[in-house]
């Protein structure tokens, strides 16, 4: 299958490409920039005018929610939102039912995943059995089975040996330990940050001191194991510091903010809305200008959906009961797109922590449109505007602070592996195949 | 969620939920409502002003003052009116929140008078229910308890005449409670010059400054020279334990007894919400001394309550 991407905007920070110009596909793989290979004659011609041609999206955190709680959503249901949201290549957290601990239930989950034939799906695996905090998994054998890095979700290790034990372990492979820092006790049956919305609401608080007491331990032990670290969802300015430090010490570490906490703050909760019941809490207005910033700086090098589809009902009840997370496979462009004009960052800028950055933390070979890469590319209308509602998103989970917004930014067709695996414009049963 | 959580958009009352953006003209127009009905006798007969409503006292915690208090207000203004203590039916069969009060909506509810254990369950039912219907928020959580507070608004006001050149001060564990966010709300609407916090650092939330209140931590300081004492109650799973190292210390250091009170003006007076523990927040010797108005506190809440369920009728 030779594809002819006609006359769109190519954007590819990692080539400082942002011109008009046609891209060449064949046997999967991008085969011409701008530049016609010898002898080339598609079999499908894609019209993208006036839409942006760019690498596919890569998500450092989506839930599928497979196996275990596939009433919340289906690998299919939720792999479906991703490509219809421009991601190719997503991690899957290991909280799942049970837990991603075993060899065999990763190698299921590929196999899943790839019979699908959707996006394409990288299980980090779970760094403690049941993520219980107390035995390491057989870490060698997981990576062996496809997992990329090793997490323990939204679950912290409270106990300190057996985290320097688990990061001692890991570096001796070189694997990557992706920590939310949190720690285990100080946001002990909190639910929003300690500021003054959860104090005005009688909320149950989690202190930014949670987060940083958690930085301040995990890049103490860094030091000590030589482990590389992957910092997920930093909430807080001070958190960030913190980070900035450890890099300017050269140490290995990296972070990630979800996309929720570049554009919401506490102040969104409102009268208790529960879709803003997130982990971590939106912080304050200083906090998540801090993110935003961090974003454009680099110091945060990726943005993520943190995709959690959850049950509607789990969140018709009041605030502290409500299940957390939100919806964001289908968001985590226009989201990112909103950051990145508001920042007044070029469209290669805005891109980078969603594609190339990403990529580069899970050590794939994505998040570009190089010659000679895979051809997962993501072809989008930038100024497309969509308003956010149950019926506009495919993931079944709706649950989404931005529920009733306005958004920019809409992919019409996503390629992975040269193949076009959606298409927005209505005719597209003709034009799939 | 633009739209104003309790107010048409009048600006008129449709739920009482919290005292947080509540409008001054509608405490003082409960207040005088409220004032009233005490000076009308309406406490020995009825008026008619809820005749053929229904009432649901829907309590998910246990309550008895406040419960009962609302069952007299109701049924002096002629509501009929239903209790239910719903931890015991239904919450315990798995059905939801939302569920309940569907079912009950469906039995003709006019109002429903709410207690819950979590912060926002009030708000979350007064977006849920059909227009028409009102919502009363009898305690949330942590966070509000608007008729407590304006019950405590109306007792300040008749015992000190007007809220101007009052220094209050509100003592104990200020972080668990609904009660003391709702009095901070009330007060500071009402334009109180100067309001004061008193507890350990353990029981103070975080940025409560923001809300207009100055912080103490030492009794003979927060309580010099004050007008209005109001004390909180101390939940007994709080006195012994990381927030605090005993109920003997607490009193020791934070219980209002009359020496501590000393430091206060003379025709001070000596508020509290009830239950009281004696011997933990507050002395007996303070409890039912001559400053002592907690009394008084209880009778007023019903005439309070009256007024917010005639406001609540009359703008359906």
């Amino acid at each position: 299958m030779k594809i002819l991407i006609r006359g769109g905007r190519l954007v590819d920070a990692t080539q400082k490409l942002d011109k008009v110009g046609d891209l060449y596909v064949a046997a999967g793989r991008v085969v011409g920039v701008d530049r016609i290979p010898d002898g080339f004659s598609p079999n499908r011609t894609i019209d993208a005018q006036n839409l942006i041609v760019s690498a596919g999206l890569v998500d450092l955190s989506a839930r599928l929610r497979e196996p275990g709680y596939e009433y919340l959503a289906t690998l299919e249901s939720e792999m479906t939102a991703a490509v219809a949201g421009g991601v190719t290549s997503l991690a899957c957290p290991p909280d799942t039912d049970p837990a991603l601990d075993e060899p065999g239930l990763v190698e299921m989950l590929k196999y899943r995943a790839q019979g699908l034939n959707q996006c394409r799906v990288f299980p980090i695996g779970a760094l403690t059995t049941g993520l219980d905090g107390q035995r390491i998994t057989e870490m060698a054998e997981l990576r062996d089975a496809g997992c990329l890095g090793f997490s323990q979700a939204m679950r912290p290790i409270a106990d300190t040996q057996v985290l320097a034990r688990a990061l001692a372990y890991a570096a001796t492979f070189n694997f990557c330990v992706w920590l939310q820092p949190q720690d285990a006790y100080l946001g002990r049956g909190g639910f929003a940050h300690d500021g003054e919305v959860a104090t005005r609401l009688g909320l149950a608080a989690i202190p930014v001191t949670a987060e940083t007491v958690a930085i301040a331990t995990i890049i103490l032990l860094m030091r000590e194991t030589g482990a590389r670290v992957h910092f997920c969802r930093i909430s807080s300015a001070r958190g960030l510091d913190m980070i900035h430090q450890a890099r300017l010490e050269g140490l290995p570490v990296t972070c990630d903010v979800g996309v929720h906490h570049l554009h919401l703050s506490e102040m969104d909760m409102g009268w208790f809305d529960s879709n803003c019941h997130l982990s971590p809490p939106l912080r304050s207005i200083t906090d998540r200008d801090a993110l935003r910033a961090a974003a454009c700086s680099g110091l945060i090098d990726a943005i993520c959906s943190d995709h959690s589809p959850v049950d509607e009902d789990t969140k018709q009840v009041p605030f502290a009961e409500s299940s957390v997370g939100a919806t964001g496979l289908e968001l985590l462009l226009p989201l990112t797109l909103k950051w990145g004009k508001e920042r007044g960052l070029s469209l290669g800028e805005t891109l980078e922590p969603v594609t190339t950055k990403p990529a580069q933390i899970l050590g794939i070979a994505a998040g570009t449109l190089q010659e000679g890469t895979l051809a997962d590319i993501c072809i989008f209308d930038p100024n497309a505007e969509w308003k956010v509602e149950a019926s506009s998103i495919v993931s079944q989970g709706k649950n989404t602070p931005f529920l009733g917004y306005n958004l920019q930014g809409r992919v019409q067709l996503t390629l992975v592996g040269g193949q076009v695996i959606f298409d927005r414009s209505p005719k597209s049963n003709k034009n799939a195949q | 969620m633009s739209a104003h959580p309790q107010l048409d958009s009048q600006g008129r009352l449709q739920h009482l939920l919290t005292i947080d953006g509540l409008p001054a003209s509608i405490i003082t127009q409960i207040l005088d409502t409220a004032q009233h009905f005490k000076e009308t006798g309406a406490d020995s007969k009825k008026l008619p002003l809820l005749a053929g409503k229904s009432v649901f006292n829907l309590f998910f915690e246990p309550s008895t003052r406040t419960r009962t208090t609302f069952e007299i207000a109701a049924k002096r203004l002629s509501a009929d009116v239903i209790n239910l203590n719903v931890a015991a039916s239904s919450q315990s069969k798995g059905e939801t929140l939302l569920d309940t009060v569907d079912n009950l909506s469906a039995m003709s509810a006019d109002m429903f008078v709410v207690r819950h254990a979590e912060s926002g369950a009030a708000h979350m039912i007064a977006r849920h229910v059909a227009a028409g219907i009102h919502v009363v928020n009898a305690g949330d959580g942590r966070h509000a308890h608007p008729t407590q507070a304006l019950l405590d608004m109306f007792t300040i006001r008749h015992f000190k005449g007007s809220f101007q050149n009052l220094r209050v001060a509100i003592i104990g564990d200020v972080l668990h409670s609904r009660v003391a966010r709702s009095q901070i709300h009330a007060l500071t609407t009402l334009k109180v010059p100067e309001v004061r916090v008193i507890a350990p650092k353990t029981l103070i939330p975080k940025d409560v400054e923001n809300m207009g209140v100055h912080v103490y931590h030492d009794m003979q300081k927060g309580l010099k020279d004050v007008d209005v004492v109001m004390a909180l109650r101390l939940q007994n799973e709080r006195m012994n334990g990381a927030l605090l190292p005993s109920r003997e210390e607490f009193f020791k250091y934070y219980g209002l007894t009359p020496e501590k009170l000393a430091v206060a003006r003379s025709d001070a007076i000596v508020m509290h919400p009830g239950p009281m523990n004696r011997g933990v927040e507050i002395d007996s010797a303070v409890a039912d001394g001559p400053q002592s108005v907690i009394l008084s506190q209880v009778t007023f809440g019903i005439f309070v309550r009256m007024a917010v369920m005639a406001i609540l009728a009359e703008n359906t």
